[in-house]
């Protein structure tokens, strides 16, 4: 942690970690889209097994509050690198809108997280510790429709899953690059898939939440 | 050869030494032919300026041929200007057109502090050097037999291309962080490729970004700028390289 190439290393392990898990997410939340019963059993497990709940969920928000704070470090220093800004920089020129912005796509999806643990996280959490209400192992289908009646909650989901996108496009090959992997063969290569996992996984949420939207108003 | 001629509208930053403020400031320039160098620009406007009884502009240059890394300049918003693979004394005037306004800045980093108008203190990248860019065998005089010692190719091609760096500082200046990454990297891979380099390569790599981070560079995001910015087209390849040659430094370090 002490030197610029092993927080560099970190910020990119981290980063694995949670498209890893952003993977898995989607997968899970894919099987709503076909089965009531499935999609049920399977968040159940979810959410009563105990290496999940003591050990793989505490191992993830510890992994996402660090690539926070590590993101926000990084940014600070890297601001005061450059005491005095240009008058003129075109750094369009010689570099994306993606990479030169993780800071804003980044920020933009922790205050949608805040949102979205409001929504599920902090419910679950009050349904099984606060209220401590009996197990019951078919109710989580209808909680995630009911979450996307409201037009605007499904908008806000759009909006922020465009910047999780934004975040992926540069985030999934800079891991790579920064973990030491390139090739000339396998790096273009790499790119293209993580264009392609930048696209599919954040339009999968969407259509996620516009089917429910719409399978459930009607 | 036609010799177009331009009039241009300079915006260059003034500053009479390291602690004024500075700012930019615009002067008109008239009769620039196409042919000449960014830097022949610069000479006939200082000889205006001289002429006119005010104090010409400094600048950095030496060699005049893309080869000693002195001369700088953030050019309207790029590290020795909007042409590729070339130096602010190799760029021509061809690149702009008449009556266009040239914003001429210093090239800006914490670790790159300006001295006077457009120069900068760039001794940030020596004090990296002396940490570890070197092997530590005295080869002058006592050249060995260069078939005692195989070498791939591509290895050759390689460390050779790192080594085309001429340390100008345009990846700083082109990075939205001020990292020096670049730079680093193509003086860590240019040693670390070839066999004479290998022995003290685990010092090096952990000794030079040691000192990059002492110097207040910042951090690599990989946005690839100062690639494309780089003069001698110097690749990102080196940095994935440093990575590498740092996480197994790292790992091994007694
Ligand atoms: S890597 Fe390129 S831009 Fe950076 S100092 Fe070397 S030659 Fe200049
Ligand atoms: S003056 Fe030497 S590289 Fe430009």
């Amino acid at each position: 942690m002490k030197t610029s190439i092993a927080r560099k290393i970190l910020m990119a392990l981290s980063g694995f970690f949670l498209m890893f898990f952003l993977l898995q997410h989607v997968t899970i939340n894919s099987l709503s889209l076909c089965s009531e019963d499935t999609f049920n059993s399977v968040s159940h497990f979810f959410g009563y097994n105990p290496i999940i709940q003591y050990i793989l969920q505490p191992v993830l928000i510890f992994g996402f509050l660090f690539h926070l704070i590590m993101g926000m470090y990084l940014e600070y220093q890297n601001n005061k690198a450059r005491n005095k800004k240009y008058a003129k920089h075109n750094s369009a020129a010689s570099s994306n809108w993606m990479s030169r912005n993780m800071i804003i796509t980044g920020i933009m999806i922790l205050l949608f997280l805040g949102l979205h643990f409001y929504d599920f996280w902090v419910q679950e959490m009050n349904y099984k510790y606060v209220e401590a209400l009996p197990e019951n192992p078919t109710r989580y289908y209808h909680e995630l429709q009911l979450k996307f009646v409201d037009v605007w909650r499904v908008a806000i989901y759009v909006v922020s899953f465009i910047f999780l996108s934004l975040h992926l496009m540069h985030g999934f090959q800079s891991a790579f690059q920064s973990v030491g992997f390139r090739h000339n063969k396998y790096t273009p290569l790499l790119k293209k898939l993580g264009t392609a996992y930048a696209i599919l996984v954040p339009l999968m949420f969407i259509i996620i939440a516009v089917y429910h939207h719409i399978s459930v108003s009607h | 050869m036609s010799d177009k001629t331009m009039n241009l509208t300079l915006k260059i930053w003034r500053q009479k030494d390291a602690k004024s403020a500075g700012k930019l400031e615009s002067y008109p320039i008239s009769g620039i032919s196409e042919h000449m160098s960014f830097l022949e620009m610069m000479d006939v406007f200082n000889e205006q300026q001289i002429s006119a009884g005010n104090e010409p502009v400094a600048f950095d240059h030496d060699c005049r041929e893309g080869i000693c890394g002195s001369c700088s300049l953030q050019i309207n918003g790029e590290a020795h200007g909007p042409d590729r693979r070339v130096t602010t004394c190799q760029l021509h005037m061809r690149m702009f057109k008449d009556g266009d306004t040239i914003t001429i800045e210093p090239f800006r980093a914490t670790a790159f502090p300006v001295i006077k108008d457009l120069v900068v203190d760039r001794t940030s990248f020596d004090r990296i050097q002396h940490a570890g860019g070197f092997v530590s065998v005295n080869t002058s005089g006592n050249t060995q037999d260069a078939n005692s010692l195989p070498v791939p190719k591509v290895d050759a091609d390689n460390a050779f291309d790192a080594a085309t760096c001429i340390g100008c500082g345009a990846c700083v200046a082109s990075c939205k962080n001020a990292s020096a990454m670049l730079f680093v990297s193509a003086k860590v891979s240019q040693f670390a490729l070839l066999p004479q380099g290998k022995v003290e390569a685990k010092d090096r790599v952990l000794n030079m970004v040691n000192q990059m981070d002492l110097e207040g560079f910042g951090n690599c995001t990989n946005t690839g700028a100062c690639e494309v910015e780089c003069p001698k087209g110097i690749s990102l390849d080196n940095i994935a390289r440093m990575n590498r040659e740092y996480m197994k430094a790292a790992i091994k370090k007694d």
